[in-house]
């Protein structure tokens, strides 16, 4: 009896004693696998990792250690591999395939103490985070805080309406050449040119929208990848009015009521204005996910035609989805122009689009915490493994292979509100 | 008598060369519990797609008038309108929303009666905060009407199927209509299930005051709940009238009864 609870308990921890229970790949299986990889692997990378031809003394190296190195590597490598996805095979039937740090955040938000000591140690953190680091780590979490903003902005399109938008910088660039234009024109300030960057996006989505969207998922996508490009192109040769790829440099870093900062306090005075546009939207987001128009969006993304069966206006709900992406977009645009001073058409290519999108899948589609966490995955990583240099793209990639391979619903996948309801009146709680 | 709350005036609807639909003639009145029957792919759900906006039919008139009043052609109008207007319904191959809860499904029916929109949703002011407790009591009254109160907050996907198709006429119902449309609501029951079923759809009948359209395979619920029978052979209304008179018509007993010792 004790040996069958052992047996049991330790399946989880022990990879061997794992196939053996788990019975979708045996253990004998698996290891004829692995060492199949390996021999591959050697075979394949033999000629540059063990041949090495010395053209001076017309001599070939055999370099045999090198062999066993990636041949032990890889074996261990693919058997670890296996294991994981048999594990994740196995776990999938349970019910509570929620991961550890899913549970802990549920459990704060569910005991309101905690939830607001945890949001007070954050917000104080994140107050004295420019004075307690240099100015390059403000710059980096400036950036950091504007793919939110943007990832948030991109999850009302793609995440809550399920409309894929690859364009998405498209958006971001007209927000920024707004402001640029507009300063260097007729000297307009930062604070006015930031409902004008919004207002901006709002209508260049609205132009693009209204022909566009009523194409489905592929062509959408083909679309908006094409307009995106297009904004690009029309940036880096419209020279006349755009300076084209010079771009637009000595654009305006945000006043205060007529206060010129230096360069460090410019930019904690940037950090702290994209600390407080990330506020705004979290609180706008968060109330309209939750509203009649945020549930007809999520109803838009789960099924169109029963949307429509139910008297939602497909036109107007991507519309409206669309447009309010791209007023973020418009907004981030502005903060980025005036925090970097400079901008070309190189800030708006396809990878920036595409490393926005990266942030809403893996973050967790729909999912506020889940976007914040994606960004500051993908943002904050790449700067942090510079040691790593050449490899730093290389494990970035690893990365969301495996975040796609284990966890396909994203970091954290977005929760419905929990209502309850009183006979004669009706309450709600989160 | 009272008047057709729906008229279909010989639609016809054509895929490329074959003709799904011919010239049907149709019309429900105000209170009725009318059904529709044939075999497989005879039309039925095309005929529903016809007349809630999904296709556009080839030739023919749909009129409906609400309470009786003027009739309106909704011909080739878009879907979320013919909702708007009244006429709502449930599908086939059910289509709930599967990763919302069984209260927000119902909630979302609630849409084209409902009117705050993105400012109310930012600021909640009172107006926006009213509607949405009467939208939370409404749909949560719907779903004890349903017996799925207990469900409200589980995600759709998650019910069983004879209770996701109840979920869809409650859905339906949260739209206000004046005719609910019902697309083989029995499909997939077990014999207990579709008891309560004919039950509920009579009740539904009773308690809205409206009228509904059943399209429905199972013989014994289309006798015991239907006012008038509408048989659709090959796109063809082959037949019509009381229960009684069309399981006595020679045509439809050879089309489609003869096959069933039932009736
Ligand atoms: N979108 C469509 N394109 C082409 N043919 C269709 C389409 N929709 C339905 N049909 C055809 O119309 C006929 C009737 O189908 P349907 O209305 O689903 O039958 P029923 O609901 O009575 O079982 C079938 O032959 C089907 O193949
Ligand atoms: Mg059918």
């Amino acid at each position: 009896m004790s040996n069958v609870t052992k047996a049991d308990t330790g399946a989880s921890q022990n990879p061997v004693a794992f196939f053996l229970t788990a019975g979708c790949e045996s253990f004998a299986e698996s290891l004829r696998k692995s060492v199949l990889a390996s021999l591959w692997f050697i075979f394949l990378t033999f000629p540059i990792m063990v041949i090495k031809v010395d053209t001076i003394n017309k001599t070939i190296d055999w370099r045999w250690m090198n062999m066993a190195y990636i041949g032990i590597g890889t074996f261990v490598l693919s058997f670890v591999w296996r294991w994981a996805l048999a594990r994740k095979e196995l776990t999938k039937e349970e019910s509570t395939r929620e991961n550890i740090s899913e549970k802990m955040l549920d459990r704060i938000s569910s005991n309101s103490y905690a939830k607001y000591g945890f949001l007070a140690l954050f917000a104080a953190a994140a107050v004295v985070f420019p004075h307690a680091v240099g100015m390059y780590q403000t710059n980096i979490m400036i950036s950091c805080l504007i793919y939110i903003v943007l990832g948030l902005g991109l999850n009302m399109v793609v995440g809550i309406a399920g409309l894929l938008h690859l364009g998405y910088v498209a958006f971001y660039a007209v927000g920024a050449y707004s402001y640029a234009l507009l300063n260097m024109h007729y000297g307009i300030g930062f604070w006015t040119a930031l409902p004008i960057g919004a207002l901006f996006g709002v209508v260049f989505a609205v132009l693009l929208g209204l022909p566009v969207l009523r194409l489905r998922g592929d062509y959408l996508a083909i679309v908006t990848l094409g307009f995106g490009e297009i904004v690009r192109l029309v940036l880096e040769n419209w020279g006349d009015v755009t300076m084209g790829p010079s771009g637009i440099s000595g654009i305006d870093r945000p006043g205060f009521f007529g206060v010129k900062f230096g360069v460090m306090d410019s930019i904690t005075y940037a950090y702290y204005i994209m600390l407080g546009l990330l506020i705004f939207t979290i609180f706008v987001i968060n109330r309209l996910q939750n509203s009649r128009l945020g549930r007809a969006l999520l109803a838009l993304r789960e099924d169109e035609i029963a949307s429509q069966a139910m008297g939602i206006d497909r036109t107007k709900a991507k519309l409206l989805a669309f447009a309010l992406g791209s007023c973020w977009a418009g907004l981030a645009g502005v903060v980025f122009a005036a925090k970097t001073t400079f901008i070309n058409p190189a800030s708006f290519t396809f990878w920036e689009s595409a490393i926005v999108l990266s942030v809403v899948v893996i973050g967790g589609m729909g999912s506020i915490r889940g976007v914040i966490a994606g960004a500051v995955i993908l943002v904050l990583m790449p700067e942090y493994l510079r040691a790593f240099s050449e490899f730093r793209m290389l494990v970035f990639g690893a990365t969301m292979v495996l975040v796609m391979v284990f966890r396909p619903q994203g970091l954290i996948s977005a929760k419905r509100k929990i209502y309850t309801y009183v006979k004669g009146k009706s309450a709600t709680n989160e | 008598m009272s008047n057709p709350v729906l008229q279909v005036n010989d639609i016809s609807m054509d895929f490329g060369g074959i003709r799904a639909l011919d010239e049907i003639q149709l019309d429900v009145r105000q209170g009725e519990i009318a059904a529709l029957i044939g075999p497989n792919g005879a039309g039925k759900t095309t005929f529903f797609n016809c007349i809630t906006g999904i296709y556009t039919p080839t030739t023919g008139d749909v009129l409906v008038s609400p309470e009786g009043g003027a009739a309106k052609r909704i011909n080739g109008m878009k879907p979320n309108l013919v909702t708007e207007l009244g006429m709502a319904r449930t599908f086939q191959n059910i289509r709930l929303f599967p990763s919302m809860t069984v209260l927000e499904n119902v909630m979302i029916g609630t849409h084209c009666r409902t009117r705050s929109g993105l400012w109310g949703a930012v600021t909640r002011n009172r107006a926006t905060r009213k509607e949405e407790a009467d939208t939370i009591e409404k749909s949560f009254h719907l779903l004890e009407l349903m017996n799925l109160e207990q469900y409200s907050n589980e995600l759709a996907c998650n019910l069983p199927y004879g209770k996701q198709r109840r979920l869809e006429i409650a859905r339906a119902l949260a739209t206000g209509p004046f005719l609910l449309l019902l697309d083989e609501p029995a499909a997939g029951m077990n014999p207990q299930e579709t008891m309560a079923l004919k039950e509920l759809v009579l009740d539904i009948r009773e308690r809205f005051n409206i009228s509904i359209l059943l399209i429905e395979h199972d013989m014994k619920m289309v006798m015991s709940t239907s006012d008038r029978v509408f048989v659709l052979e090959y796109g063809r209304l082959i037949a019509h009238g009381t229960p009684k008179e069309v399981s006595e018509n020679p045509a439809v007993i050879k089309a489609y009864l003869g096959e069933d010792e039932d009736v």
